[in-house]
């Protein structure tokens, strides 16, 4: 299902490109499609989302893992809220796997990792980490330590072997990589381009990715993603219900 | 499974946190409460203090958060506890990490081998996507936790229901990203003890689920003990 080189949006709504170890949030109303793009191999974008409409319903990480059966996010997932319902599904994917289950770096880990970095010294270049990053953005919105949730690592690859220990694949993300989201309910998408806390470079080197938004309308009948599933199918169902007249 | 003593990101605990109670006597314990199947309970644990859940009947979920007694916007994080042992089973040895990176409890001793924290809690709503729609009715750990939090004054709400531990169930991950919901490895009598590092609230839901193997269809009681700090 993957496809090597993206198509041209029709109906372009927006683009921007964030910074290496920028932060970002903004809404993406139903309908909408966003593509993210790795600029440089070895990308990282921790993502949260919550209903636009509703903070208190957010991304859960166990009800997506469980009613999918997978332990990763690719094309035909449904990234699915605490209330049975689909935030955004996934609509293309050049990559095969991102991870939702290793969280965010720390104040305290990039520190160690990669040594001091302040403002006082680097200005604007000073090493971000991803739970910092997240707490700005969500400070915008009234939300703050209370709504930390599972986080998306989109373009990162982890697996568990037997024993359950994770292993980060070095070779996952290639330069021009991306991944496409079409938001099923209106959502508030907090990013961070801060560097994937198991990744075991030595050095403080986040990527700059590439956003591209886009009208697209909401998934078909036949919808890939829908019909991925059984379940996907009455996660539609239940988002579907929110919004007739 | 062998115990997880040394974690990548240094855990700070007690140097003795990962080795065994010994035999401790139930009649000493400070609380010993049985929680009858499908019902939530919430208690504190100081730090130091030592608690035991045991799986009286065999297969049975018990869904647990933790929050720190003394600032609740710290609590149990999934994803931290993964990323900061670099596996995702927990058992002997095992920190269990807040959203702020902070150790709140360690995993002592446990005779079941390992616990899941992928898996979540069961709720009215992702009952009627992953099973029908004409389950939404079933009794579920979401609103064990809702009714336990709206009838305890600690202003915790919705809100504070992150991604939880789910002791005694089994949610094996293939190396290819599989996950499933498998048969138990838990038996009658088999607990897992843990020691506090924090003044902790724990919040269990002893699962009413009755859709999936995670209770062998059919839930039972726990028995929850708690010893002073020794």
């Amino acid at each position: 299902m993957n496809s090597s080189t993206p198509h041209t949006p029709p109906s372009e709504l927006w683009a921007e490109t964030l910074k290496p170890g920028e932060h970002w949030s903004g809404v993406l109303r139903r309908g909408t499609s966003l593509r993210i793009t790795a600029q440089e191999a070895r990308a990282n974008v921790a993502a949260m989302m919550y209903n636009y409409e509703s903070l208190l319903e957010r991304y859960n990480l166990a009800d997506t893992l469980k009613a999918q059966h997978t332990a990763f996010l690719t094309v035909g997932c449904a990234c699915y809220s605490d209330m049975g319902r689909i935030l955004c599904s996934i609509t293309a994917d050049s990559c095969g796997w991102h991870d939702t289950i290793c969280g965010l770096s720390d104040a305290a880990m990039v520190a160690a990792k990669f040594g001091a970095s302040r403002f006082q010294d680097k200005r604007n270049e000073f090493f971000k980490n991803g739970r910092d990053s997240m707490l700005n953005e969500l400070g915008k919105y009234g939300l703050g330590k209370r709504d930390l949730i599972a986080n998306i690592n989109f373009f990162s690859r982890v697996t568990a072997d037997d024993e359950g220990s994770l292993h980060f694949d070095e070779q996952h993300c290639r330069a021009g990589d991306y991944v496409e989201l079409r938001f099923e309910m209106h959502t508030l998408l907090v990013l961070s381009t801060c560097p994937h806390p198991l990744d075991p470079d030595t050095q403080y080197r986040p990527r700059s990715v590439d956003l591209r938004a886009w009208r697209t309308g909401p998934a078909s009948p036949q919808d890939p993603c829908r019909l991925r599933c059984e379940e996907n199918a009455r996660g539609f169902h239940n988002t579907e219900m929110m919004f007739l007249a | 499974m062998t115990a997880r003593s040394s974690n990548i990101e240094p855990a700070a605990a007690p140097a003795d946190a990962v080795s065994g109670s010994g035999a401790l006597d139930p009649r000493a314990a400070i609380r010993d409460e049985i929680v009858a199947a499908g019902e939530p309970w919430m208690g504190t644990v100081a730090a130091g203090q030592i608690v035991r859940i045991v799986d009286l009947e065999g297969n049975q979920a018990v869904d647990t958060l933790f929050y720190n007694a003394n600032d609740i916007e710290e609590r149990y994080s999934a994803v931290d506890t993964i990323r900061g042992q670099r596996n995702i089973y927990l058992t002997t040895g095992s920190a269990l990490r807040s959203n702020l990176g902070a150790t709140m409890l360690t995993i002592i001793e446990d005779t079941c081998g390992r616990h899941d924290t992928l898996g979540g809690a069961c709720s009215a709503e992702s009952n009627t996507v992953r099973y029908a729609l004409e389950k939404r009715h079933m009794h579920s750990c979401r609103d064990n936790f809702l009714l336990a939090l709206a009838h305890h004054d600690y202003g915790l709400t919705k809100r504070d229901l992150p991604s939880n531990i789910n002791f005694f169930m089994n949610v094996p991950v293939t190396p290819e990203g599989g996950l499933q919901f498998a048969d138990g490895i838990s038996a009658a009598g088999r607990y897992v003890q843990l020691r506090a590092q924090m003044d902790v609230l724990v919040l269990i839901s002893n699962c009413p689920q009755l859709n999936n193997p995670c209770n062998a269809y059919n839930p039972t009681p726990i028995r929850i003990l708690i010893w002073a700090a020794g």
